[in-house]
């Protein structure tokens, strides 16, 4: 014979102001919970999104990113001329010798200066990252000091926006585009032609070289000879493994914090409910005597205590997920230390999370609730009735 | 019915009334009360539940206020006092004993009696002494120590008496106080506030439903839906000893 | 004094809800402060550095370098005592994870002017003699067990190759805040090894460490020495070595942002579930406060009780979280040394660990105290008839 439903669900509504602080810092908890997993998340869908599998990087060995390599103009020619590059509809290569440097501007908002990638592009450079796409403006001219910045710079970034200047290399620079990369770290960049910028930069080596694979499982074999040539000092990695490499760091780190947190937080979560839950059955002691003197049997008493405790772990589940969804306007943007450049990404939410956040709440309340409830069902009938 | 001792009224009421409000509905309670209670009475005061004997109760022990009419106490007009003149009042005048004797269980007995004495200028030993001395006169010397929840029902209630009489309060009020226990010792109660009125000319004002305990007080006075009647039903003398 | 008794006596009379609130709290102040520790870490470089001390570096980025040239003319400005100079290096020891911090730098003005990098006089002599000698930190020899003598491997990721060098010297830090997780070797042996491999970058440095005469004349310094290459090939961006490091850590600020809003929250966390834990007792103890006010007691009282447990509670929880800082401490330090090689709690933590716990206290017991304080005595008595 089991306790209605309604008996947990009008038990919690009788006790108001107890089930709300209980349930607020579960949600609390629970939003805590969510919003690392959502920030992993964004960063996670930010690498994925930047790199495409069949993109290939060729940089200096041992230079752990673009910013740090150097391909001479002769090693890229190399490479350059290898098998597998993709041909372009026009029968051009769909190859980009690139630059990418960074430099310092200052935000528009605190005035604070920040590491900028500034990346001297190719024609080919557009074609190979189909999710970047001019949204205002026009390509710079070549052979101008004209460049295009990213939808996230041209906001964030003094000087960022479309018709301003920047400085740099001795030289004025006119954005005359704003390119629009959805999430991806490209939007953190400001584009301009290559020449022109090896040229300011007095820079005489390229600093990768980025390609299309004619075919994606054609890496393997080329990352082999590349590798394995005595001309070349290079290193190949598909483009969706350079961008993971180039933030692990940050990852672990998020990964690490959120789950310290949440191991801690949690804890404090389920003494709290603990703590409801214990008085609750204090509160009731002459009511479970009752309910057992009619009849019903310890396990449904159980039931019942386990039930409003893992109610209370949902209320605090839905309102700290709702809380949570709106972190989904909120983009963080931070020097990604590997790197020293600037990185945005956006807090995240999937249905993953969505799933993972609510039984995390309901196995809070379980865990809060199990002891007590444990008590209330072990109670002696006959003292229960007793007591007042 | 409602005959003095003698002495002069200790409590005298005049044109009380009391109600409360329950939702918009208003309840009265108590209905243009008027009598006298004398110096060094025992008085029980009878009625069924919601007869209002035990608002009664706590107008004339200052801890509830009445919507009209006057409580004179000691000569003191006790309705015109603020709550922290009523707070001072009733530590010096008023001594509480109730069903559930209401001790604090994190206090010893010895610390129980010595609570309303915290309230007074009196050194330590000097509070030790009137504790003391308390606890002698309701026979539990031998447990001092002892917290309520190791002490019959009894037993707390003699704590609580003590407690009520430690700062030697001229009026006892008492509110089913052998509502909760045995009959031995609700007897032993009973003579020990019996023995309060005669050995200490305490005044006593009791409510219970024990006939029993009635049967103890000199007086008996029965409380109607909020009205004062005497024992046989019919509306009391508006004075007493009249 | 009696108050006082009442008090913890009330305070631990319902032992496991007092446990687990107690718990609860230290839990929180722990997590705080180990918080607080964290983003303190975050600006310990800045806290490292000199007032006297400037950094010049290229104005377009760090990863631009500055001709060896400047030197000299940098050296001529007024105000300028010393100049040294040198490059990030930023070589790998066996592999990503073992991070640490290395520079190629000029030894001899390079140590004078960190005087705070404590060396033995016989180590400093070995090391200015052996071009490919290098030093190190002491909790950086400690974490490799290096001994003087011993070769060290990098494997260079911005100057490509294999690099060894002989360890020289370990020094330590005169101040508590001085970095012993670093090495430096001779720029000399940088600098050769790319003028036979990469010509195009020799005589190229990273950046210029400027001392000047006194404090007040660091801003008149920085602005000569940029003054000086404007518009020249090389522009220059001189800052004190603090406003350096700010900048460091100003472009990671968002984060740091986020872990000092976590650690509010962990507070406000707690103070919910304090609160509940005071509004249940107050509720079951409303005829004991009752019995008090009719014995006589003020509003004044009933109120000192409740609140005073309140506080009570989280202050015990506040100590024994402070106490379970330090072991805490001490494990990261020993188990998460990659990230955390010193995890130091600062005695301003500690006295903020106390402050949130008793702001625990003080607003969890708010509702319950208005409550206790303002019961009507036939209202609190009644509810035990």
């Amino acid at each position: 014979m089991a306790i209605p439903f309604s008996y947990s669900m009008r038990n919690l509504w009788t006790r108001r102001l107890t089930t709300v602080l209980t349930a607020s810092g579960m949600a609390l908890v629970v939003f805590v919970f969510a919003a690392t997993l959502m920030l992993a998340e964004g960063l996670r869908k930010t690498l994925v999104e930047t790199g495409s599998y069949d993109n290939v990087v060729v940089i200096r060995k041992s230079a752990n990113s673009e910013v740090q390599s150097g391909v001479d103009r002769g090693q890229a020619s190399t490479i350059e001329s290898q098998p597998e590059v993709a041909r372009g509809s026009d029968g051009r290569l769909l190859l980009a010798k690139e630059l990418v440097v960074l430099i310092n501007i200052p935000k528009r908002e605190s005035n604070k200066p920040a590491n900028v990638v500034i990346r001297g592009i190719a024609p080919a450079s557009l074609l190979l990252r189909p999710q970047v796409r001019l949204s205002e403006g026009r390509m710079p001219r070549p052979g101008s000091a004209e460049v295009i910045a990213g939808t996230s710079i041209a906001r964030r970034f003094k000087g960022g926006g479309i018709g301003e200047t920047l400085r740099f290399g001795m030289r004025d620079w006119t954005v005359v585009g704003i390119f629009d990369a959805g999430t991806t770290g490209f939007s953190s960049e400001i584009w301009g032609d290559v020449d022109q910028l090896m040229q300011a930069f007095r820079r005489p080596a390229y600093s990768s070289v980025s390609f299309k694979l004619q075919d994606a499982t054609a890496f393997d074999q080329f990352k082999k000879r590349v590798e394995g040539d005595p001309r070349l000092t290079v290193e190949a990695k598909r483009e969706t493994r350079y961008y993971e490499d180039q933030s692990e760091a940050m990852a672990k780190f998020l990964r690490i914090m959120g789950i310290t947190l949440t191991v801690i937080f949690s804890l404090g979560a389920v003494i709290g409910a603990m703590i409801t839950m214990y008085a609750a059955v204090a509160n009731r002691v002459v009511e479970i005597g009752t309910l057992r003197a009619l009849g019903f049997q310890k396990t449904s008493i159980l039931a019942a205590f386990v039930m409003e405790s893992l109610l209370l772990g949902l209320l605090g589940g839905v309102v700290g997920l709702f809380g949570a969804s709106f972190m989904q306007l909120i983009t963080i943007s931070t020097m990604n230390w590997q790197t020293f450049s600037e990185l945005a990404f956006t807090f995240t939410l999937t249905l993953d999370i969505l799933g993972k956040s609510l039984l995390f709440s309901v196995g809070m309340g379980f865990v809060g609730g199990v002891l007590p409830a444990f008590r209330a069902a072990r109670m002696n009938i006959v003292e229960a009735l007793r007591s007042t | 019915m409602g005959m003095g001792n003698g002495k002069p009224p200790i409590v005298e009421i005049a044109h009380l009334s009391k109600s409360y409000r329950r939702g918009s509905q208003t309840i009265p309670v108590l209905e243009d009360i008027t009598f006298d209670i004398a110096d060094g009475e025992f008085l029980a005061l009878m009625g069924p539940s919601g007869s209002g004997k035990s608002t009664l109760l706590n107008l004339i022990a200052g801890i509830d206020k009445a919507d009209q009419g006057t409580i004179r106490v000691g000569g003191v007009d006790i309705t015109s006092l603020s709550d922290k003149e009523l707070a001072a009042w009733r530590s010096a005048n008023v001594g509480f004993i109730f069903q559930f004797y209401n001790l604090m269980p994190v206090l010893t007995a010895f610390e129980n009696v010595e609570l309303p004495l915290l309230l007074t200028g009196l050194s330590r030993n000097e509070r030790r002494e009137h504790v003391d001395l308390a606890l002698q006169l309701v026979g539990l010397s031998d447990r001092v120590d002892h917290y309520p929840a190791q002490l019959s029902g009894g037993q707390q209630q003699r704590v609580a008496i003590a407690r009520a009489v430690v700062s030697d309060p001229a009026i006892l009020v008492a509110d089913e106080p052998t509502g909760d226990l045995d009959r031995v010792s609700a007897g032993e109660i009973l003579q020990l506030m019996d023995r309060l009125v005669h050995e200490f000319d305490k005044t006593i004002i009791m409510v219970t439903h024990d006939p029993r305990a009635a049967e103890k007080a000199r007086i008996i006075r029965h409380l109607e839906k909020g009205i004062l009647t005497d024992s046989d039903g019919q509306p009391a003398s508006p004075v007493a000893g009249s | 004094m009696f108050l006082l008794k009442l008090i913890i006596r009330n305070a631990f009379r319902h032992k496991l809800r007092s446990a687990l609130t107690v718990v609860g709290v230290a839990i929180a102040i722990l997590a705080f402060g180990l918080l607080r520790t964290l983003v303190g870490l975050w600006y310990h470089g800045v806290e490292a550095s000199s007032a006297t001390r400037l950094v010049t570096r290229n104005a377009i980025s760090l990863v631009f370098s500055l001709p060896l040239s400047h030197k000299d003319r940098i050296r001529q400005v007024p105000g300028v005592q010393a100049v040294s100079y040198g490059n990030w290096f930023g070589g790998i020891y066996i592999d990503e994870k073992h991070f640490f911090a290395n520079y190629a730098v000029e030894p001899k003005s390079y140590l004078d002017l960190y005087p705070e990098f404590v060396l033995s006089p016989e180590q400093k002599g070995a090391f200015f003699l052996d071009r490919k000698g290098c030093i190190v930190g002491k909790r950086l020899a400690d974490t490799y067990g290096w001994k003087i003598g011993d070769l060290i491997t990098l494997r260079g990721t911005i100057f490509p190759g294999q690099w060894e060098f002989v360890l020289r010297g370990i020094y330590r830090g005169a101040e508590k805040s001085t970095e012993e997780r670093a090495l430096m070797f001779h720029w000399d042996y940088l600098n050769e090894t790319l003028k036979k491999t990469m010509p195009r970058r020799a005589d190229q440095v990273g950046f210029y460490m400027i001392g000047v005469t006194k404090p007040e004349l660091a801003a008149e310094v920085s602005q000569a020495v940029d003054g000086i290459f404007r518009n020249s090939l090389a522009e220059t961006l001189t800052e004190t070595e603090k406003a350096f490091q700010l900048g460091f850590v100003a472009m990671t600020e968002a984060i740091m942002i986020a872990i000092k809003i976590v650690s509010y929250v962990v507070i406000v966390i707690i103070m919910v579930v304090a609160a509940n834990t005071m509004a249940m007792t107050a509720r079951e103890r409303i005829a004991e406060y009752a019995t008090m006010k009719t014995l006589g007691f003020g509003w004044v009282h009933i109120a000192g009780v409740v609140f005073g447990e309140s506080l009570v509670i989280a202050l015990s929880g506040g100590l024994l979280g402070v106490a379970l800082t330090f072991p805490a401490s001490h494990w990261i330090e020993t188990e998460l040394a990659q990230f955390f090689p010193a995890f130091p709690v600062s005695m301003t933590t500690i006295y903020l660990d106390l402050a949130a716990a008793a702001m625990v206290g003080t607003v969890a017991g708010i509702f319950p105290t208005w409550r206790g304080a303002t019961i009507g005595i036939a209202d609190g008595l009644r509810r035990i008839g």
